[in-house]
């Protein structure tokens, strides 16, 4: 049999990347995190994921789109068993290369125990044929699923991803489920499921699957439909809300913490959101709206603040909070209103570091403390008490609440006059201005909106720290919110949700831990395959907006719709003239 | 007085001069046909007259004030609305979003109103939906019923063009500037298209500017035809007057050698 080119290049790719997670010592840490007790971990997931979607790849081929895909199990099985065999080759090699080459002078995270580790403890000999085994069978089983069926081929899928989020969704897990004899039947003491709890997940997620699968079709058939669609939706709302409002008092602090972190995302969020997603005007300075919004409420409310401190409530700080930051917003939109694409995005760069440099400047030190930030900022006055960081269970429905405020103001521009004059402008700035549309004003007014929101973020951050230091408003703030709105999905509300769930409620954002802290140190190389994967893939994002997809797939857009009305085109030279 | 008047419009663009002093009237309820060789500035001319470009020199005076030099929404709002040569709609806006966003510097919700969906907010945005449908309605069942929400991008040439109209008259002009409306369209489509032309000035009140090539059209639809070449108003006149003016023919065909002058006359025909 000679070797598929294909084969060979998803094998060595599979290789490489057990070879270079092994040598970032990305597979050590994940080691860490025990999916089901005692026999995987995420560690040896990563290591033996990267063989299996290899054989997946291999077994999937070249993909046409005229010609079915081939199901064959055998096949994709041998095909996949290939690549794996050539990924596990290739790690192994990298193993044997790293004392002849001093690879560890490069990386220094290479060192006994990701030898142990990826050796399956067995040593460098019988380890490498273990290794190669291992990674041939892993290859094997990922091209055999490629060869399933459809049904069982998306049950397996179903299982296994059930499996691992309860898995790495421990914490919140049990926090739900509060009585320890049921967390206790669920996990292991050291983390991880048992192993028949995982069996007893995989196979009601795979039975749950089969079983609404032709409910989950009348759902969407229904969703179409327009009143029952809508009542539909309604109750869809009804239940997250719901969900939102009670879920906060279900988990502990640590879940509670994280989901704070995540809704002052979601807040900058949904406001580049609407500069970036709605008006099109790319702007990487963003964190300078939110360190206006930390800044103007730390001096306002703060006893300590060094030059002018009214003590203010945060409720009465909040309104004068907003004009600062619409202040901000015509300040930094003015000089830029000219400018278009890249120059616009190198120019917002600049400011957004020029007013954290302006913080620590001595002209302003004086009033902002320079280095030594504002400290005994105060919580939020609510009733008697005073709502900070400290009681997370409370501050997380301050922030929800700013977020609903943030999301209803997108969701009502999104479709109104100013909406469509933002989409306009997007699309082609000379002639929405031609067809009348100020664009000094729309994109004035684009940036206060935005500004406005991230001033939400800001002053909800300084009563939640209590503090507000110069570093917590550098660049790497700005591009993360980018990064969130594009995964998430540009222009779309739900999507800018999700991809702050997702990168800064599991991996961490740029100052804060996300749920598995083994992400910690990979946070930014993990954003970045996130990226380049949705860059290829899907670049529209994960819940995108219709405008936006529309813009990524003019060509397939274009021959639905020939297709969805091909009986009106044929007609239609008859139908005037 | 004239709807439009302008005098000694001049533009320069590095080493060249796009337009070299034109001179330019319109009565309202006027049909021009404004001709001429490729650049010859009609184009430009446009471009000047919407505020895409500010004039070097020259006046225009709109209605009775000089607009040269205004922002183009400004002059867009005070009832000057134009298409482009090279079809420029919103691609990924809908159809009816595309109408309904010319309406912009007719109508004033502004934030407030959007995020309190005021009575005055959801009166006018319907009001925008009902005119941007009156608007497509014009162009009879080309871009009604389920085309309304297809994105523009979908859209056939031909549609194209008329979206674009559509989205001119959707700003409400008196004057509305047609730049090569027929290009790229099959000869049935150009007759329809040149019936619509006569339409928006008996049905819609309007006053029409248009640059074309196809001289079927010209003659049809046009009370006068200005010609323009190298930038300079060459000739003006009814179409009978400017296809037989000598300066025009050579414009277009260059110095006649012996007998050739008279059967390239046909051209025009």
């Amino acid at each position: 049999m000679s070797l598929d080119p294909l084969t060979r290049r998803w094998g060595l790719i599979g290789g490489a990347i057990m070879a270079f997670t092994g040598a970032i010592g990305m597979l050590v840490s994940f080691d860490e995190r025990i999916l089901i007790s005692p026999i995987l971990s995420l560690g040896y997931l990563t290591l033996l994921l990267a063989p299996a979607i290899a054989g997946h790849m291999a077994a999937r081929g070249k993909v046409s789109v005229l010609e079915e895909p081939e199901h064959d199990v055998a096949q994709g099985a041998q095909k996949g068993l290939v690549a794996g065999l050539i990924a596990g080759v290739f790690a192994v090699v990298f193993m044997l290369a790293v004392n002849p080459f001093d690879l560890s002078e490069f990386f220094p995270n290479i060192n006994d125990r990701m030898f142990d580790m990826m050796t399956f403890d067995f040593g460098l000999g019988l380890g490498s044929v273990v290794l190669i085994v291992a990674s041939a069978l892993a290859g094997a089983a990922g091209g055999a699923i490629y060869g399933l069926d459809d049904e069982p081929r998306e049950g397996v899928f179903r299982s296994a991803i059930w499996v691992i989020l309860f898995s790495l969704f421990e914490l919140v897990v049990s926090d739900v489920i509060e009585v320890d004899a049921i967390v206790d039947l669920i996990y292991a003491r050291g983390g991880g499921l048992h192993i028949w709890s995982a069996i007893i997940i995989g196979v009601l997620a795979w039975w749950l699957g089969v079983r609404y699968k032709g409910r989950r079709a009348e759902l969407t058939q229904m969703a179409k439909d327009s009143e029952a669609g809508s009542r539909l939706r309604w109750s869809l709302i009804g239940v997250a809300a719901l969900l939102v409002i009670v879920l906060p008092m279900l988990v502990g602090g640590i879940v509670n913490e994280l989901l704070i972190n995540v809704a002052l995302f979601i807040l900058m969020g949904l406001g580049l959101n609407i500069v970036v997603g709605l008006a099109g005007l790319l702007d990487l300075g963003y964190v300078a709206f939110f360190a206006v919004g930390a800044y103007g409420m730390a001096v306002l409310t703060s006893p300590l603040s060094p030059a002018f401190s009214p003590e203010l409530n945060w409720w009465v700080a909040l309104p004068v909070v907003m004009v600062l930051a619409a202040i901000a917003g015509v300040l930094v939109g003015t000089p830029v209103i000219r400018m278009r694409g890249d120059y616009l995005a190198i120019v917002t760069l600049g400011f957004g570091e020029i007013v954290r440099i302006l913080i620590l400047s001595d002209w302003l030190t004086p009033f902002l403390g320079g280095a030594q930030g504002i400290t005994r900022i105060p919580g939020i006055p609510l009733g008697a008490t005073s709502v900070s960081g400290t009681s997370p269970e409370l501050f997380i429905y301050m922030t929800m609440l700013l977020v609903g405020v943030a999301a209803y103001i997108s969701y009502r521009t999104q479709e109104s006059r100013i909406g469509r004059a933002w989409a306009a402008m997007r699309e082609d700035e000379d002639v929405a201005e031609a067809i009348g549309i100020s664009t000094v004003q729309a994109k004035l007014l684009a940036f206060v909106t935005g500004a406005i929101i991230a001033s939400f973020a800001g002053a909800l951050f300084s009563a939640k720290v209590g503090t507000v230091f110069h570093n917590s408003f550098d660049v790497l703030v700005s591009i993360i919110i980018l990064v969130v709105v594009i995964v998430g999905g540009m222009g779309s509300i739900r999507g800018v949700a999700l991809g702050a769930l997702i990168l800064i409620g599991v991996l961490g954002g740029p100052k804060s831990q996300g749920l598995l802290g083994e992400f910690a140190e990979f946070k930014l190389l993990i954003y970045g395959a996130i990226l380049v994967y949705m860059m290829l893939q899907r670049p529209e994002g994960l819940l995108p907006s219709v405008r936006r997809s529309r813009e990524l797939h003019q060509e397939e857009a274009a021959q639905d719709a020939w297709l969805d009305k091909k009986g009106s085109f044929i007609e239609e030279p008859e139908a005037s003239v | 007085m004239p709807l439009l008047e302008i005098r000694g419009l001049e533009k320069q663009f590095g080493g060249i001069k796009a337009l070299g002093g034109v001179d330019f009237h319109i009565d309202e309820g006027e049909i021009v046909s404004v001709i001429g060789p490729n650049g010859a500035g009609k184009t430009s001319f446009f471009n000047v007259i919407s505020g895409m470009f500010p004039p070097d020199d020259g006046t225009i005076v709109f209605d009775g004030d000089n607009v040269a030099g205004h922002l183009p929404n400004e002059i867009t709002k005070r009832g000057i609305a134009r298409t482009f040569q090279n079809v420029r709609l919103f691609p990924n806006l809908t159809v009816l979003e595309n109408v309904m966003v010319g309406q912009h510097c007719r109508t004033k919700q502004g934030i407030w109103g959007t995020i309190f969906q005021t009575k005055a907010q959801r009166e006018e945005e319907q009001m925008i939906e009902d005119n941007a449908k009156e608007v497509l309605s014009f162009f009879g069942t080309r871009l009604a019923g389920y085309r309304h929400d297809q994105p523009a991008f979908v859209l056939s040439y031909a549609n194209r063009r008329r979206l674009e109209i559509a989205r001119a008259m959707a700003t409400e002009p008196r004057l509305i500037l047609l730049d090569e409306p027929t290009a790229g369209m099959n000869p049935k489509e150009t007759v329809e298209l040149t019936e619509l032309i006569g339409k928006l000035r008996s049905d819609r009140g309007l006053t029409v500017v248009i640059i074309e090539h196809d001289m079927k059209v010209v003659k049809n639809v046009s009370d006068r035809v200005v010609v323009l070449d190298h930038g300079v108003k060459i000739a003006e006149g009814d179409y009978d007057t400017v296809s037989t003016n000598e300066d025009v023919i050579e414009a277009y065909l260059g110095r006649p050698h012996g007998e050739a002058g008279d059967d390239e006359e046909s051209e025009y025909e």
